[in-house]
């Protein structure tokens, strides 16, 4: 009776699905080690010694402080531009067929599909053509761009779920097209908005690829994080700021996680 | 006492916003224009403009004397992309892109299948999160950590030293190609980290295509007499390839742009990235930065043509 002992997984399969996961977590925990480490000037393993001083010298940097202000700004504007436009594009492809529908859906998600370099690049030279000048908004233009997707990938989901008789429903008992929206369609989408909204503030919290073409002399976290890694000041300054944008990413990653966990799947990452 | 009978056809709610919302159920086609005019005017005119906006510059050229682009349309700068030294750059970076999709998928299979098959419950909440979670943690972070990692005096040496196998890492460091003066500097590095960066883009679409894959499938193979290889080789793998195949257009696209690793973890030898990266930069020959583009957009244009026609995009 071979088939009998199929339900417990064969060793090696154990072994190399847990190899496989420490690969991916280990080095991410590492970084908080190193955000302690007593060393200022190289990567010593192991550190010589522990101290919580780095927090209160990052606390004091206002270098830091100032790309942490523009990060949170321009992912806030980012991600209501992102909404609005997500959201509009993502109902128009799911309660309608019309010609073009697929190009649609294939042209929201063609900023991610294509590597980011292409997207930073294109924006750039656009710029230049039509003397835009760098500033928070050319920023706020290329990260809302990539944006999109996220918010438009977790309702377009949503509404698949969503009965289309509720909305009928709604118009036969007399509420206009307005009240429908605010009293029937909104609450069913409002968690699938705001899981995106969520991932994408977290998208554009992190991007740095497109950002360094389209930033000019500003600094966001993540090109603050890269000046220092290649022109390394205090090292351990890097870090904390490394450990402090994990929270601030994987916060609102875990709360998106939660907002659609039954049946929706958090989709539409990439740089 | 007969009631007068309400109305069949209610009177327009009356006011602009009645009159608006009549309108939007007649004329459906007017909301569906009016709701996508805004992401279209976006996407269309920003993005495609600007995608379109690049593709002319790749064919201005720049003068090699006053260092002025030249805004007349030809092929030079195309013909400068075949310059050994360029082609080098998009040989390395294809092949570079090529193995990290590889070894993306040998170590995504076992995580995948355990998640799709053996999982339940809560793990499986748990290595969903296990996923989720270094997918969408910031890549730079990622990035800082392995430089730690790698770096000559970092944990990975130290750990060799404990297992006095220092002379290994030794042995493969003095290697041409692969080796360099510590492996924060070298291919080897380089490669290592963007396997691990890319590598949850690969392990999510294999697993769904694993997912579907029914259990009593693999129970007949064996039934029958197969070994779990042969019923890997026969019946898993083939089931699961859509999914590779869908993985592997992610993990083969961010390498070939990718241009933040291979700086801050690699040689001086440059990638497509990088190239395009100098070259609209410090070199100020944006027609050539251009062109550099449109080599990966060219490649992704025939990989997603073969990826539709195995089917992969069904496994996305």
């Amino acid at each position: 009776m071979r088939s009998d002992r199929g339900q417990s997984a064969p060793l090696g399969l154990k072994v190399a699905a847990a190899c496989g996961l420490l690969f991916l977590h280990l080095p991410i925990l590492l970084i908080f080690v190193y955000a302690f480490t007593t060393e200022e000037k190289s990567f010593v393993w192991p550190p010589p010694g522990l101290t919580t001083q780095w927090f209160a010298v990052t606390w004091n940097r206002p270098d830091v402080w100032q790309a942490l202000s523009l990060s949170v700004r321009v992912a806030t504007f980012s991600t209501a531009i992102a909404l609005v436009l997500g959201t509009l594009c993502s109902a128009a492809v799911s309660r309608t067929k019309f010609f073009g529908r697929e190009t649609i859906s294939l042209l929201v998600i063609l900023p991610i599909a294509l590597p980011g370099i292409i997207t930073g690049i294109a924006l750039r030279s656009a710029f230049a053509l039509t003397d835009i000048p760098f500033s928070f908004w050319t920023i706020v233009l290329g990260h809302a761009t990539f944006c999109v997707v996220v918010v438009y990938n977790n309702a377009v989901a949503r509404f698949r779920r969503t009965s289309g008789s509720m909305i009928e429903a709604s118009m036969d008992l007399g509420a206009d097209g307005f009240q429908t929206f605010r009293h029937v369609v909104l609450p069913n989408i409002a968690t699938a908005l705001l899981a995106g909204g969520m991932l994408a503030f977290a998208l554009s919290f992190d991007e740095v690829i497109v950002t360094t073409f389209t930033a000019g002399q500003q600094q966001t976290l993540p090109i603050w994080m890269l000046e220092e890694l290649i022109r390394p000041r205090q090292r351990p300054v890097t870090n904390v700021v490394a450990m402090v944008v994990m929270l601030v990413t994987l916060l609102p990653i875990l709360a998106a996680y939660y907002l659609t966990r039954d049946g929706d799947q958090i989709a539409g990452s990439g740089k | 006492m007969p009631r007068a009978a309400a109305p069949a056809i209610l009177p327009g709610s009356g006011g602009l916003r009645g009159a608006l919302s009549d309108l939007f159920w007649r004329k459906p086609k007017v909301l569906l224009l009016l709701m996508l005019l805004p992401p279209l005017l976006w996407l269309g005119v920003v993005y495609i403009g600007s995608l379109f906006a690049l593709l002319a510059q790749s064919f201005f050229s720049i003068d090699e004397y006053s260092g002025l682009i030249n805004r007349e349309f030809t092929l030079k700068t195309y013909g400068d992309l075949f310059q050994a030294a360029n082609l080098d750059i998009i040989l390395r970076t294809v092949t570079m892109a090529a193995l990290v999709t590889l070894a993306s998928a040998i170590v995504a299979l076992p995580i995948a299948y355990y998640a799709a098959r053996y999982a339940r419950g809560r793990w499986k909440a748990l290595f969903y999160l296990g996923i989720m979670l270094p997918l969408w943690s910031s890549y730079l972070v990622k990035i800082c950590a392995w430089k730690l990692i790698l770096a000559k005096e970092g944990i990975l040496t130290w750990l060799l030293g404990k297992l006095h196998l220092q002379w290994l890492l030794d042995a493969w460091l003095s290697l041409p190609v692969v080796g360099g003066n510590s492996l924060s500097v070298s291919f080897t590095g380089t490669f290592i980290v963007f396997v691990y960066v890319w590598l949850p883009f690969m392990i999510l679409p294999v697993q769904a295509a694993l997912e579907r894959v029914p259990g009593n499938l693999v129970e007949a193979s064996s039934d029958l007499g197969a070994s779990p290889g042969q019923t890997f080789r026969n019946v898993l793998f083939p089931l699961a390839l859509p999914g590779i195949v869908a993985g592997s257009i992610f993990t083969f696209s961010l390498t070939l742009g990718d241009y933040i690793i291979p700086q801050i973890i690699g040689t001086s030898r440059l990638f497509i990235g990088q190239a395009v990266y100098a070259q609209q930069g410090t070199a100020g020959n944006i027609p050539l930065a251009a062109a550099f583009t449109v080599v990966p957009i060219i490649i992704m244009g025939f990989y997603l043509w073969g990826a539709k026609r195995m089917g992969a995009f069904d496994a996305l």
